[in-house]
């Protein structure tokens, strides 16, 4: 269980998926602009992230590893797989959200959609996949890594919010400026490397 | 015996003019995937670290870019529009593949070292933006120079934000010393106080650096060309 937390925190913080290797940029730049539609897209993110994970860690071992179902290596199939289900599974949660809870569907909609091309989703699995999990930590960094993206996500659109009121320069007005406060809050993040995750055993 | 007479469909001819040149050239400056789309950041800062991985990502999109856009125009009539993001991402991730195998046979070392970010071009979103944007409505000629144009502007910024990175961060460019300690081989020669005055500085080579420095080329990009300044 210690190894789990440890995991959940690691993903969460140390090695957050937007902040320390910038995964899902194009949408955290895209959608930060207010808080409000920030939230809907990293709760999105979270959802598909936990859900996605352990659905490519069953089909990256049970199908594509040597010990599998086909007792072939058939890892170059990663990709296309691994693609397939992130797409299938964001059409998925999209018509069940939209069945059973349309106020949340009309407060994530545009956003589902867009989060099939979100890096952070596939990275996180190729991620999972180079650090050889095993399920249940695929589990929690899958959760981890969604919540890590969450925090990023909203803490930049609140930071954009108030900045609006600044005197920036005009060239570097919207995009620029959300480039330079990512990369400060990226070295703020590098801070967190000091944290030593076996306290948390 | 008659010759039977061909019915030729009619077809556009396939030309180079002005039309097509802005296909090519618009991508470079008023159409930059990065500083204008703000499409494909994600692999654009991680892969920055040197400049011979910039070269290795840069090549790769171009190609998959180009042929992602041809074949999606080519099939754009038989696809249903309701599974189009799928059929579009198994193009990608097809071509995808061929470069990482490819990469993997070929030049073993870059693939180590852009592990996972050879994946991720399937989310990079300007290919993505591109076959929406563009190869779904267009034919495959049209298609090919706008993949290709969106491609090299993409490279081109890699390349830059790797240059800086490389030559103030580690004193390299392509990985040959330019600036920074002197060579083992040099030490009390002459040769050597053309080095040693500059040590490397560190944050260049770590991830926030890329961010700073893609903020300042949007910065340039805007000053000097007003008519994408942000309005809003």
């Amino acid at each position: 269980m210690g190894d789990l937390v440890n995991i959940f925190i690691k993903s969460a913080f140390i090695e957050n998926l937007a902040l320390a290797y910038f995964l899902g940029m194009c949408s955290y730049l895209a959608v930060s602009k207010t808080v409000k539609t920030a939230f809907g897209l990293g709760l999105a993110v979270i959802f598909v992230l936990g859900i996605t994970m352990p659905i490519n860690w069953v089909i990256n071992t049970w199908l594509l590893g040597e010990n599998g179902v086909f007792q072939t290596d058939l890892t170059f199939l990663r990709f296309i797989l691994f693609i397939a289900v992130i797409a299938s599974m964001v059409q998925l949660v999209e018509m069940v959200v939209e069945k059973y809870s349309p106020s949340l569907y009309n407060s994530l909609g545009i956003f589902l959609p867009l989060i099939t091309v979100n890096c952070a989703i596939l990275g996180g699995s190729l991620f999972m996949v180079s650090k050889e999990y095993n399920f249940s930590e695929a589990v929690a960094f899958g959760l981890g890594g969604g919540f890590g993206w969450f925090l990023a996500i909203i803490a930049i659109a609140a930071i954009r919010e108030k900045i609006k009121y600044s005197a920036v320069p005009p060239a570097m007005r919207g995009l620029g400026m959300a480039f330079l406060l990512t990369g400060m809050m990226g070295m703020a993040f590098m801070g967190l490397m000091g944290i030593d995750p076996a306290a948390f055993k | 015996m008659a010759d039977v007479a061909v019915v030729e469909p009619k077809k556009e001819a396939i030309k180079f003019g002005k039309k097509e040149r802005a296909l090519l050239t618009d991508p470079l400056d008023d159409n930059n995937p990065i500083t204008v789309q703000v499409l494909g950041i994600c692999s654009a800062l991680a892969v920055t670290t040197g400049m011979k991985n910039a070269a290795v990502m840069a090549v790769a999109v171009v190609f998959v870019c180009l042929f992602a856009n041809v074949i999606t125009s080519a099939l754009r009539k038989s696809i249903p529009k309701q599974v189009r993001m799928i059929v579009q991402l198994v193009i990608i991730a097809t071509l995808v593949t061929v470069v990482e195998l490819v990469l993997k046979a070929y030049a073993f070392e870059s693939y180590k070292q852009l592990s996972v970010f050879i994946g991720l071009i399937i989310t990079n979103c300007i290919v993505m933006g591109r076959l929406e944007a563009f190869a779904m409505g267009n034919r495959p000629y049209e298609s090919a120079l706008d993949g290709l144009g969106n491609g090299i502007g993409y490279g081109i910024i890699l390349l830059i934000v790797a240059f800086f990175r490389e030559f103030f961060g580690k004193g390299e460019i392509f990985g040959v010393k330019i600036i920074g300690a002197a060579p083992e081989y040099m030490i009390n020669t002459l040769e050597s106080t053309w080095f040693g005055w500059y040590a490397g500085n560190n944050l260049m080579v770590l991830f926030p650096s890329a961010m700073f420095v893609i903020a300042v080329l949007i910065w340039a990009h805007r000053a000097w060309n007003p008519k994408l300044v942000d309005i809003s």
